[in-house]
């Protein structure tokens, strides 16, 4: 299949999105609120959750199921507060020993003249710094776009899996098209050149594993790919809990140190 | 109307664009001489203009002290990429042959102010100061040695954001020089970071924002995403003095305005007050 196609099933509406996950993995899930500073982001949400009888804290973009939802989530595109939250909710997590799950699903952060006098910089940059330094196991899990740096903010973790179609990049195939070719309908080639599915990730060492959507697809078999993502990730916690947490802190950060060492 | 071409031969006189630069922001003619001996800062409008990493360096370091190390590690194309206008590889070799340096970040050691400090800058004439995995594995090195050798690390920014040519491992640059950054500081060590013409995408949204002190020259663009993107997003008109230092700084995320001819002695009364 040809990158643009899967950036298109990455993006397609009726893929599950993350309280569709919720629905369909935990038996348990607790929102929780606001950063403590200003607001509260609809674009990244989490709280408390049991997946399988694990107690985590589970955090991911909210792209909404309705269009108020996705009008009120900006699409899945976080506000700084959102990034802010999530570092609140993660402190939380290393506090009371409880791992972290997050679901890895935008466009990118909000371009937004709000979110930029609010620090949208600021925000990603911190939660970088702070997931790598954070003392309880992150699983992370690329489950539809992850786009650039407001994907990364919430995606430096003990193991990275990937959806089957999900795709993951530095910028979007039409940025890439539009500054490079010139041309923003070239997108089908900036795809193809940029290698941003799954099994160009696992190849190049950025994600640890890729997790089967079933037949045609997470938008149309929802169930196959929620209870795959749901298995990888129990099998993720059990073998990251073993981990004594400085060992676990430190391997994290070999993990991401050893990316781009070529020269 | 040759006989008027032949007459200016003659007189061999160097053409306009050599004895005067045209400030870029307010349009001013200034002589190629003051110009350069400001450190390109425009007399009229204040401007700051952007620097070579080797004479920004020049102009913190105290004389001779200036070390390079990592220069050994250079970009990356492990995705041989090509876009519409040719190969990443022949793009940047003639980038690294046209400006003399291996990558799109400066690092070494230096003394300043006589403070032993891990000392870098960010080259703008390098593919625009981008991100690559050459420059992300630069800034983690110095972060690691400035850990070892017990010095504060001092680094100016200057760069357009992620290398995309690189693909997703450019991103993951952000990741790792942030995480690099923040065993630094962990370890007690100050981070000076210097934002200057532009600082934005990847590289303010990893370290250039993850200072203990982020000092901005003035005027100096930086944000997250530009300014378009931020007006077909949002359909309004952004004010004009947007994601500028000024602006930064009134929204809380900049320690401090300083010009050019400051900084240095800024940087060392800082260290000064952080115990060095």
């Amino acid at each position: 299949m040809k990158a643009i196609e899967i950036v298109k099933m990455a993006r397609d509406p009726k893929r599950p999105h993350f309280f569709d996950y919720v629905k369909g993995m935990c038996s348990d899930f607790e929102e929780l609120h606001g950063d403590r500073l200003a607001k509260d982001d609809r674009g990244l949400v989490g709280g408390f959750a049991t997946i399988g009888g694990e107690k985590c804290v589970l955090l991911g973009h909210n792209k909404g199921a309705t269009v108020e939802e996705n009008v009120a989530a900006n699409f899945g595109m976080a506000n700084p507060d959102g990034y802010r939250k999530a570092m609140r909710l993660m402190t939380l997590a290393e506090k009371f020993g409880l791992p972290v799950v997050t679901l890895v699903d935008t466009p990118g952060a909000y371009p937004g003249r709000e979110a930029e006098e609010r620090g949208q910089a600021e925000a990603i940059a911190k939660s970088l710094e702070f997931c790598a330094a954070l003392k309880t196991p992150i699983v992370v899990v690329i489950v539809g776009e992850g786009g650039s740096g407001g994907a990364l903010a919430i995606a430096v973790g003990d193991r990275v899996l990937m959806l089957e179609n999900a795709v993951y990049s530095v910028i979007s195939p039409e940025g890439c098209a539009g500054i490079l070719w010139r041309d923003g309908s070239k997108a089908a080639d900036a795809a193809e050149a940029l290698k941003i599915t799954a099994a160009d990730l696992k190849r190049l060492g950025v994600v640890d594993e890729i997790v089967p959507e079933g037949a045609n697809g997470a938008a149309k078999s929802p169930k196959t790919a929620i209870a795959n993502v749901k298995k990888r990730v129990l099998a993720a916690l059990k073998e990251l809990k073993k981990l004594d947490k400085e060992e676990l802190v430190a391997r994290r950060y070999g993990k991401f140190r050893a990316m781009g060492r070529f020269n | 109307m040759a006989w008027l071409e032949e007459m200016t031969a003659a007189a061999n006189v160097p053409p306009a664009k050599d004895l005067w630069q045209v400030c870029p922001r307010c349009g001013a003619y200034v002589p190629k001489a003051e110009w350069n001996a400001a450190n390109p800062v425009c007399p009229r409008c204040n401007y700051h203009g952007r620097m070579k990493a080797r004479a920004r360096i020049a102009l913190l370091a105290d004389e001779g002290t200036f070390a390079e190390c990592h220069a050994d590690v250079s970009y990356s194309d492990h995705l041989a990429f090509h876009d519409a206008t040719g190969a990443y590889k022949d793009k940047v070799e003639a980038t690294v042959k046209k400006t003399g340096e291996g990558e799109s970040v400066t690092i070494g050691t230096a003394l300043m102010g006589g403070i032993p400090v891990m000392l870098g800058a960010m080259n703008f004439f390098f593919m625009g100061g981008s991100l690559g995995t050459g420059t992300g594995e630069r800034i983690c090195r110095a972060c690691e040695q400035a850990i070892a050798e017990r010095r504060p690390l001092v680094l100016c920014s200057a760069s357009g954001g992620a290398r995309m040519h690189e693909g997703i491992l450019s991103l993951m640059q952000m990741a790792r020089t942030s995480a690099a950054i923040g065993k630094l500081k962990a370890a007690g060590l100050p981070f000076i970071s210097i934002l200057t013409d532009p600082t934005t995408g990847g590289v303010s949204a990893s370290y250039a924002m993850l200072g203990d002190v982020n000092v901005a020259e003035p005027g100096v663009l930086i944000g997250f995403a530009g300014r378009r993107v931020i007006e077909n997003t949002i359909h309004q008109k952004l004010p004009p003095d947007f994601q500028t230092a000024e602006y930064l700084e009134q929204h809380g995320f900049v320690d401090k305005i300083v010009e050019r001819k400051d900084l240095k002695a800024f940087v060392v009364k800082t260290l000064h007050y952080m115990g060095f």
